[in-house]
């Protein structure tokens, strides 16, 4: 018996150690360490062929495909730049650059970008990534907020179905999901278990600002008309026409599919590539359309937050990473991208891939929105996620479920918020 | 009369103690069933607005695609390998000091026994980024070794409070016996303390093997290299943007992810219950 526990254990410290890493090693080609957030067996796909394409015409730069998760990248990401081990090309999102290329981890792409890149993006698109006056990201694929709504239901209450070129303006919104509702069934439903990044996205459609940012840089709260009319839009279909119902306040978009399917909601405001898993969930002979999100004063207008492709500032070799990304986003590898993540691409070539303007699937709505999208309001400011956290999502989840009035809702916002920044830009 | 009503009521209290255990059972297993409905149902399935608790067309699909999306087979010997080791590593390292704390009352080891209370105080965030560069200092990034080393750290104060009160239940007068009739200490350990304290070893190694394989956080921040992760970060694969989960292949990966631990605990789940009951008491 003690013998063998003895092989046992000796089997096991063998196991181990052959885990363990060997040293670098010595010449030979630059390696990258690329992490990638990809989940979706298409995008990852699509991730993976262009890494192995890279990988096969480079020898003398080879991409190593690390697989990050959206869930903890964050943290991940700040404890491999405390410790000096961060990937050398990094993808994320644009909302959540802020603090690492204030932190200095990020090496600032701006004299090292290709100009076919750099003229390929849109400058709303660059200002996403842009923070002071370096730029630390490659902004690549974005995703408007779109209705998705039962076809069938629309007809049958014979409302005007809506068109990029002519929308639904939020009044008209508001009286449509009046005229879908009936005893156990509503017009739309808003998942917004995340309220404040939809509802201030949204809201540049009415020309709501929030932060405004003075002559000596600093940021105020300001919550103004522009601000009231999405907020006060959903407040009042849940509180007061019930052409919303309250329980899906606290929801995730996908908790809101079975009820869609089941016809208890008529639409759904969504990100633009939940469509993928409405095409792998929807019952046979469900019907279903893509529609663009009610307009205000200031149109289609939309705050988005793109994924990025990032390179690390202590990356020894950042030119080379660089042309990877660029490999990464020539117009034809970014339509794959796009099409593996169901999203939009930011380049306006691969913008103009017949691929991405076919009305299958809603392609062609989501693309005619791409020119009205804009930086996520938020984005740039530091303090932003304490804000949003003890400030902005109790006052908002409140608010919609008509626990308080708009009249609080201004002063939280602007009192309690107001204190929060102030703290981050003494 | 009363006699003739006796066994019934007593049937009557054994059934709705029976029942009463059975609703308890179904409570308890309902994450573990609902799990595997999940992991047997089809995306359309999963999309209905009816939730059914038996697929109507159960499918192996989502097993076949967890499969085929991620390394699963490896993280999960990686896993295992991981949480033997830092079991093995705990029990060797505890058992001695746990038998020291509790056998000398010194005034050294009541301060052992207190520094291993405020350890515990210290949340992980706390210490991630500190340990991280330590490690990287020791060339243990990037290594299962590493890893190992910091479960074995984290496992090891509870291990030691556990075990010291398994040590505590056996009566010392046993060991004095074996003294007075010739044993040395080396053969008292062996063949009089340890046997008694099996229990608790076994409860011990459950709790470290358990801990090491459910960790998320370290072996996400600590292990770089896609080949040496282990099963709780591959999970967090099928996983997207905004919380939304590729749900079918994730629930058939996480209910096959439980099963190594429900397999190891059956295994020893006689001694491992006399050991929590025997370390709960103090004699």
């Amino acid at each position: 018996m003690r013998t063998r526990i003895t092989l046992a254990l000796a089997v096991l410290l063998l196991l181990l150690a052959g885990c363990s890493p060997g040293g670098p090693a010595d010449g030979g080609p630059v390696t990258l360490r690329f992490q990638s957030l990809a989940w979706q067996p298409d995008s990852v796909a699509a991730t993976k062929e262009l890494v192995r394409e890279w990988n096969a015409t480079h020898p003398d730069v080879k991409v190593e495909y690390v697989q990050g998760s959206w869930d903890s990248v964050h943290d991940q990401l700040l404890t491999s730049f405390e410790g000096g081990e961060a990937p050398d090309v990094i993808h994320d999102a644009s909302d959540d650059l802020a603090d690492f290329a204030y932190g200095g981890y990020l090496a600032d792409l701006s004299g090292l970008l290709p100009a076919r890149l750099a003229s390929d993006i849109p400058r709303g698109s660059w200002e996403t990534a842009t923070f002071g006056r370096g730029v630390y990201g490659v902004p690549f694929l974005q995703e408007p907020r779109v209705l998705i709504a039962d076809a069938d239901r629309l007809r049958a209450a014979k409302v005007r179905i809506p068109t990029p070129g002519h929308p639904w303006s939020w009044p008209e919104f508001r009286q449509v999901a009046r005229k879908l509702s009936g005893p156990g069934r509503y017009g739309v439903a808003w998942p917004l278990k995340e309220p404040v990044s939809a509802t201030l996205n949204l809201s540049l459609s009415a020309g709501g600002r929030l932060f405004h940012r003075g002559a000596d840089g600093k940021v105020t709260v300001r919550f103004e008309a522009g601000d009231e009319v999405v907020a006060r839009t959903i407040h009042d279909q849940v509180a007061v026409d019930r052409s919303a119902p309250a329980s899906t306040l606290g929801s995730g978009g996908a908790d809101t599919l079975p009820g869609l399917f089941g016809g208890r909601y008529a639409m759904v405001p969504l990100g633009f590539s939940y469509r993928q898993q409405i095409v792998r969930q929807a019952p046979e002979g469900f019907h279903w359309q893509v529609l663009p999100a009610p307009a205000g004063a200031d149109g289609l207008t939309q705050g988005v937050s793109p994924q990025t492709l990032s390179v690390s500032a202590d990356c020894p070799h950042q030119k080379e990473a660089v042309a990877f990304i660029d490999f990464l986003l020539r117009p034809r590898n970014m339509v794959r991208l796009a099409l593996g993540d169901w999203m939009l691409p930011t380049g306006t070539q691969a913008l103009k891939d017949p691929a991405l303007r076919t009305a299958r699937h809603g392609w062609a709505t989501g693309t005619a929105l791409a020119a009205r999208l804009r930086p996520a309001p938020a984005q740039s400011v530091r303090g932003y996620p304490e804000w949003k956290d003890k400030v902005a999502t109790p006052a908002y989840q409140e608010y919609y479920s008509g626990a308080s009035t708009l009249a609080e809702l201004r002063h939280r916002l602007e009192r309690d918020g107001n204190l929060v920044l102030a703290r981050y830009q003494r | 009369m009363r006699a003739a009503r006796t066994p019934r009521t007593r049937r009557a209290a054994r059934a709705g103690q029976y029942t009463a255990l059975l609703a308890y059972l179904l409570f308890l297993a309902f994450p573990l069933l609902w799990l595997l409905s999940t992991a047997l149902k089809s995306p359309r399935e999963l999309g209905s607005p009816h939730p059914a608790w038996i697929p109507r067309h159960p499918t192996l699909a989502n097993v076949r695609q967890a499969f085929a999306e991620q390394p699963l087979a490896h993280a999960a010997l990686n896993s295992l390998l991981v949480a033997l080791a830092t079991a093995v590593v705990t029990v060797l390292i505890a058992t001695p000091l746990a038998y020291v704390m509790a056998r000398h009352r010194t005034r050294a080891a009541r301060a052992a026994t207190g520094w291993v209370v405020v350890s515990q105080a210290f949340p992980f965030v706390l210490l991630i980024i500190p340990l991280f560069l330590v490690l990287k200092r020791l060339r243990l990034i990037d290594s299962p070794t590493g890893l190992v080393l910091v479960y074995v750290v984290w496992s090891l104060p509870f291990a030691l409070w556990m075990l010291a009160g398994h040590v505590r239940a056996v009566p010392a007068e046993l060991e004095e016996a074996a003294a007075v009739d010739g044993a040395g200490r080396l053969r008292t350990l062996a063949s009089v303390t340890a046997p008694l304290l099996a229990p608790g070893i076994a409860a011990t190694a459950l709790f470290a093997f358990v801990t090491a394989w459910n960790e998320f956080f370290f072996a996400l921040v600590l292990l770089k290299s896609p080949r040496r992760q282990t099963l709780p970060v591959v999970l967090t694969h099928f996983i997207g943007a905004e919380g939304v989960a590729d749900l079918g292949p994730l629930a058939a990966a996480a209910f096959l992810a439980t099963l190594p631990s429900l397999a190891f605990f059956a295994l020893v789940q006689r001694r491992i219950t006399s050991g929590l009951l025997t370390g709960a008491v103090k004699s």
